[in-house]
Parts: C-alpha cells; structure tokens; sequence
C-alpha cells in the first residue's frame, strides 16, 4: 500500500465531530484519544509505579525533612537537587516527556479507520504504514472487549474476525456507545442490507434511541465518541458529573442489555457450577500436584519446599482468580444477528456470531463432570484471534460449563433446525445413531454402543467415546470434504473410520470402528449432502434470506426485544 | 461382503505409470536415509543390541520401494458431478471427496525428477487444511487441462466458507 499521507483524504469535517451512528459511513474516522493511554496503559503505569517506589524515600525525607542517611550522597536526586546541572536535567525530562505525548499524539492522529459498504479498513503507523482491509462478506464475528482500565475510560476495543489466520481488523479504542453502534451497523452491511437502508436507519435510529439501552448513557457516550476529534464546545457541554455519573452506570449496568436478546434465548452459568466446573478441571488437577508435591518430597527440608510451592500457591491463586471473573457474568443469547456471547466482572467482552459462522460443534465431557452432568461446548470457526474467551480458554469455548438443559439450548440456538432427539441420544445413547457392529468390540470397549454417525436436517452428528462422552454436529453446508479410512487392523475386521473435514479449529469431527458399508455410506450421504446444502445456503447473507423478508418487517422485528428467535419458542415447548 | 473399502465402484481414472519412477526413487532415498540413521545406536552409543535395526529398516524400506507400482496404481481419481473424488493407499486406505464449490485454490507443481519424466502434481486446496486433494503423478498437460477444468467447475459451484 502506498500511502503517502499527502495521498489521503483528510479527515473531513464530518469526521471531526464523530456521531456514533455515522462511523459506518464510508468516511475515514479516527479512534478514541484516550487510545495511547489504553494501549499503553499497563506499561504506564509499570512505569510509574517503579518511579514512585524508587523516589519514595527520597521524597519523603524531601517533605519530612529528617533522614540523614548514609547513602545520601549516592542518590542521584539529592546529587542533582544540590547541583548546578538540575535545569539540564529538568529540560531533559520535559523534552522527554514532550516527545512521548508528541508520539502519542502522532500515533492516534495517523490511525484512522473507514467503514464502507463492502470493506473494513484501518489505516495505522507513523513512520512505516500499515493499511489493513476486511471484506464485510467475509466477517465470522464482532467482538467488543473492555478491559478494566478502559472501561473506566468508557473505551472499548472493536475487534472484527475475519476468515484466516490472525487476520481481524482490531479497532482499539472507541467509545462504548459508539463500539455498539458500530457493531451493528457492521453486522447490518455484512448481512446484506446495502447503504441505502442503512442510511433510513440511521434516521430511525435517532427516532429510537431506546433501542441501545439507557439514552442517558447513550447522549454522553456519543459527545464523548471521538472526543478528539470534536469540537471544543462539544466538550465542554459535557460536565465532570455527568460523565461520572455515565461511567458509574455503565459500570453496573448488567453485562447482557435485557432488550438485545429474549430472556428465554439467555444460557447463562450458576455460580456455584462455575466454581466447581473450575475446581474439577484438568489444569486444577496439575496444579494441585505441583502445590502437593513438594512438601512431600522434600520432608526433611522446608526452605525448599516452602520456595517450591510459593510460586504453585501463587499459580492456583492467579489462575483461579483469572478463570472465575472471566467467567463471571457469562451469557450467551440469540440475537438478530447471530449469537451472543458475553462475559466477564471486571473486564468484559462479547462477541456476536453471525449465522452460518460456526463450522463444526463439538459437547464433551471431561471425566471428572460426569457426576455432575456438566458438559462443555466447543466451535470450530475460520477466523483466530489471539483475544481469549471465557474463563481465559481460547474463542472457541462457547459454553465453558452447563448441564445437558442448557447445552440443549445452545444448541438450539446455534443449528435452530436439529431435532432435540437427535442431540439428546447424542449425549447419552441409542437414537437414530447408525452405530459400531459387536465385532467392533475390539477396538471401541467401552464405548461400542455409543460410538456413531446420524445424519439429521442438514447436519452430521458424530458420536463417541463412554467415559469420554463427546458428541460433534457438523452443519453439511460447512463442510469442506469427507474422507472414510482403513487401516490393516479394520481390514481385518472390515471396519473403517470416517472424518468430516472442517476448517482448522480445537473440534475434529472423527468417528473410527464403523461398519466399512456404514463408512461409505456415511461419505456418499455428506458428500451429496454438503452439495446440496451448499447450494442453498445463504447464512453468509443472512437478512436477505433468499429475498424473502421485506427490510420493513426485518427492522420491526429488530427493535422489539422479542426478535425472530424461533430457538427458545422450541424452548418453550421442550421444556 | 469385502473387507476391502470401495467407495463409488467403477472407473477410476489412473495416474501415469511414470510416476513408478518418481515415487519408487523417493522412497528409496529417504529408506537409505532411514537404513544410515539406523546405524547410529549401534555405531555411535555402542549399544550392542541395536544392530540388527539397519537390517530391520532396509527390509521395510525394500518392500516399501518393491510396492511402489502397486501404491500407484491404488491412486486413483474421479470427477464426479459435484464433488472430486480421490483414492490412495493399499493397506492403509484412503478415500476424500470434496465439492467443487469448495475450492480455494488449485496448484500445478513439478519436482525436478518429476519434470524430467515429463509429470506434474496438482494440489486441489480447500478452506481445511485436511481435506487438500493431492494427485500426483499426472502429464503436464493432463495436469493443466484438469486445473483448468476444475477452477471451471469451482466457479460454476461457488460456495463460501
């Protein structure tokens, strides 16, 4: 890309005052100014702290006035306070300190984004530039994170998946208003309304303010979108206790906005669950290990044992810390535009997935939830991102913890077409499962009565595994192949494995010791199938729905909190 | 009943018998890598007990290069309406279809011994890093006319992710 700044538009008037309905205009927009501080904002405050503890002493005894210790003479800041250098050194810390703002300054002037039509595209770097776009088409989520220090700025970082490896177009920072509004108006281009319709909402959006949340907190967020770039009165209407008030609310205001998804459509995890589904993980059980394991081995010497297990204490303790408040507040819901998944106490994130943006799902068990009915629930998607998920587990957890009630609904929310009987066998056993034949003893003990395949309404469920339950739903119209193997072992006991290839992600959709007739029938059937639901498949495009649904009737249904959630009505029903 | 796996019975389109040569050297030079690296524990730690491995790795290694025609003529292919079929293997068996929407790219790459036979290798990539259809062993031309026909057919089936 070459872009010579003399070659760029100039942020145009429009863009100085930022409204955060309009950032999907197809103007280039800068970031929220307090973005350097957030970004840098850990290092910033390393820093401080070390300069604070370093000065401490010296400063004190400078405001107390006692102290006459011996290594006075060898602290630099008692030297220079008594030195003829002290302007030179004053000069030199402001000239730093002015480069360091400069250079902030800089780097969040130059950093632009442009939300168009079709692409996504941000603009960054003072001296070697960086020009990154994203096809809206190709969008597989928009996740919204605030960590602490930038919630209390009323900053969020918009993060938009794309299909590849590490290749999201990461907008950090914006307001919080402005990041929902943005989110939306991504999802709505992505889904296929064009810029026309966006414009009429655009209008209706000011005839609707309800529709995103608390207006008082939506009036502020927008006069404090993109503050930088906003004229100077704009500011100063806002006063230091509104905005305040505004961080206060936006603090306690729940994680899930009630009138963004029906109540029913809502999984979300017990408190007590969490804890225990943290304390019966596997990494708990190593670091239980690691904390035993010491006292024992090393008896006879206790300053050893004592320094081998601080640092496990201070592992379990930071681990569990980290994994329960991540968890804390988990949602996940069906809104218009896909799935919502929504976490956190102190640092939030939710993400929206798009229909159709979930390649593969897989429900295990680990052994020691078997007690408890607890399973988990894992996604292949086509987008990475280096962003962690609930409970510090990689994006592609979904539902870190639930009982078969609530993977149920999950599931509903996310293949609205399967048949509840399907995933209930799925998850125990028997159902329509074409399964493993007795000879298949051999190679599957435990498990021979569970392990199979069941093709239902546009899926391929694959079960396996008795004392490690797991059960994987592939939607056919995300399929990228099939294959059936044998090795000399299911020669010999004609048997073969089949595996439905997904893209790359933690689920792999596998199932061995079938029958070799039910293997090839089970490659013919997705093979044909995929074909055919591909062919139908319009889930990239997801509110023109073959053309069918007026954008009239599609807008209504958005703004009413009941929105088209024919999941949890089946929900109703089962229940 | 067979044991055997046969998916889709019939025609199967075949790879050159050319590509004897370019796979036969291959396993012959990684089994005489294998048979030299199999030397070390016996030469180079003195364990005693180890030599009869180069002897058990030559073995393998010969009967790996003797099935060489064998292993080729199990590779097999087959353009079917909507989907590219391919088959390889003889003990260990494998049979991957892939719809043809689901292209993201086909390459056409040529080894040097490979050329040298006149043979290509097309690789048909999909959005799975799995599911890669790799046929080795074609003509050049045959190589290029079923790129060029499979780029057509992903075309007139396009598909997303």
């Amino acid at each position: 890309m070459s872009d010579r700044p003399a070659s760029e538009p100039p942020a145009p008037a429009g863009a100085s005052r930022v409204d955060s309905s309009h950032l999907a205009d197809g103007d280039w927009h800068r970031l929220h100014p307090a973005t350097p501080l957030l970004r840098g904002g850990v290092a910033l405050v390393a820093i401080a702290g070390v300069v604070v503890v370093n000065l401490r002493d010296t400063v004190i005894d400078a405001l107390v006035g006692g102290g006459d210790r011996a290594d006075r003479d060898s602290d630099p800041i008692r030297w220079l306070l008594g030195s003829p250098y002290l302007p030179l050194a004053l000069l030199g810390v402001l000239v730093v300190l002015l480069l360091l703002v400069g250079g902030y300054y800089l780097s969040w002037r130059m950093r632009s984004f442009r939300v168009g039509d079709e692409l996504v595209e941000v603009r960054s770097g003072v001296l070697s530039r960086n020009h990154r776009r994203g096809r809206l088409d190709r969008v597989q989520g928009v996740s919204i994170q605030r960590p602490l220090l930038a919630r209390l700025f009323g900053a969020a970082r918009l993060e938009i998946d794309v299909a590849g490896q590490d290749a999201n177009v990461r907008l950090d920072y914006l307001s919080t208003a402005a990041a929902d509004a943005l989110r939306r108006d991504i999802l709505l281009l992505a889904s296929g309304a064009r810029a026309l319709e966006l414009k009429a909402t655009g209008q209706r959006r000011h005839d609707a303010p309800h529709r995103h949340g608390p207006p008082e907190l939506r009036t502020v967020g927008n006069r404090r979108s993109g503050p930088g770039a906003e004229g100077a009165g704009d500011r100063g209407s806002v006063s230091a206790g509104s905005f305040v008030d505004a961080r206060v609310s936006e603090f306690l205001a729940p994680e899930l906005d009630p009138a963004l998804a029906a109540p029913e459509s809502v999984v979300a995890i017990h408190l007590g669950r969490l804890i225990g589904s943290i304390v019966l993980s596997g990494p708990m059980f190593w670091i239980l290990l690691v904390t035993i394991a010491p006292p024992i081995v090393f008896r006879d010497a206790p300053v050893v044992a004592l320094a081998s297990v601080v640092p496990g204490v201070l592992g379990v303790g930071s681990f569990l810390v980290r994994r329960f408040t991540r968890s804390l507040r988990y949602t996940i819901a069906a809104t218009p535009d896909g799935i919502r998944i929504g976490f956190g106490l102190l640092s939030t994130s939710n993400e929206t997935l798009p229909p159709g943006r979930i390649h593969a799902i897989e429900v295990s068990q680990p052994l020691l939830w078997r007690p408890f009915g607890w399973w988990r629930v894992r996604i292949d998607r086509a987008s990475s991102s280096r962003t962690n998920g609930a409970a510090g587990q990689a994006n592609t957890t979904i539902l870190p913890v639930g009982d078969r009630d609530d993977v149920r609904r999950v599931l509903a929310l996310v293949f609205p077409e399967a048949s509840v009987e399907a995933i209930d066998a799925g998850l125990t056993r028997g159902g329509p499962f074409v399964g493993s034949p007795p000879r298949a003893r051999v190679l599957r003990w435990f498990s021979r009565r569970r392990n199979g395949y069941a093709l239902a309404a546009d899926l391929v469920l694959l079960r396996t595994g008795a004392v490690l339950r797991a059960l994987v739903v592939v939607p056919l119209a995300r399929v990228q192949g099939v294959s059936v193997h044998q090795d000399p072992l299911e020669r010999m006991l004609r048997l073969a494995s089949a595996r439905v290839h997904t893209v790359a992600g933690p689920v792999v959709p596998r199932v061995g010791a079938l029958d070799a007739r039910d293997a090839e029938a089970l490659l013919e059937a997705v093979a044909s199938g995929a074909i055919a639901a591909a062919s139908v498949d319009r889930a990239h495009r997801w509110r023109i729905d073959a053309g069918a649904a007026p954008l009239v009737e599609d807008r209504a249904s958005e703004a009413s909190p009941r929105l088209e959630t024919p999941p949890s009505a089946d929900d109703d029903a089962r229940h | 009943m067979t044991a055997r796996l046969d998916v889709a019975p019939g025609d199967w389109l075949r790879v050159s018998a050319r590509y004897v040569v370019v796979d036969a050297v291959g396993w012959a030079v990684s089994g005489a890598v294998a048979v030299g690296v199999s030397f070390l524990p016996w030469l180079a730690f003195h364990w005693g007990w180890a030599w009869p491995l180069p002897i058990v790795v030559g073995v393998v290694a010969l009967v790996v290069v003797g099935l060489t025609p064998r292993r080729v003529r199990a590779i097999g292919y087959r353009l079917r309406d909507d989907d590219l079929l391919v088959r390889r293997g003889l003990a260990w068996q494998r049979f991957l279809a892939v719809p043809y929407g689901r292209m993201q790219l086909v390459d056409v790459t040529r080894g040097p011994l490979a050329r040298a036979l006149g043979l290509a290798e097309l690789r048909f990539v999909t959005a799975a890093a799995s599911s890669t259809i790799v046929v080795p062993g074609l003509p050049v031309a045959e190589a290029e006319r079923l790129r060029d026909e499979l780029v057509a057919l992903a075309e007139s089936r396009r598909a997303g992710l």
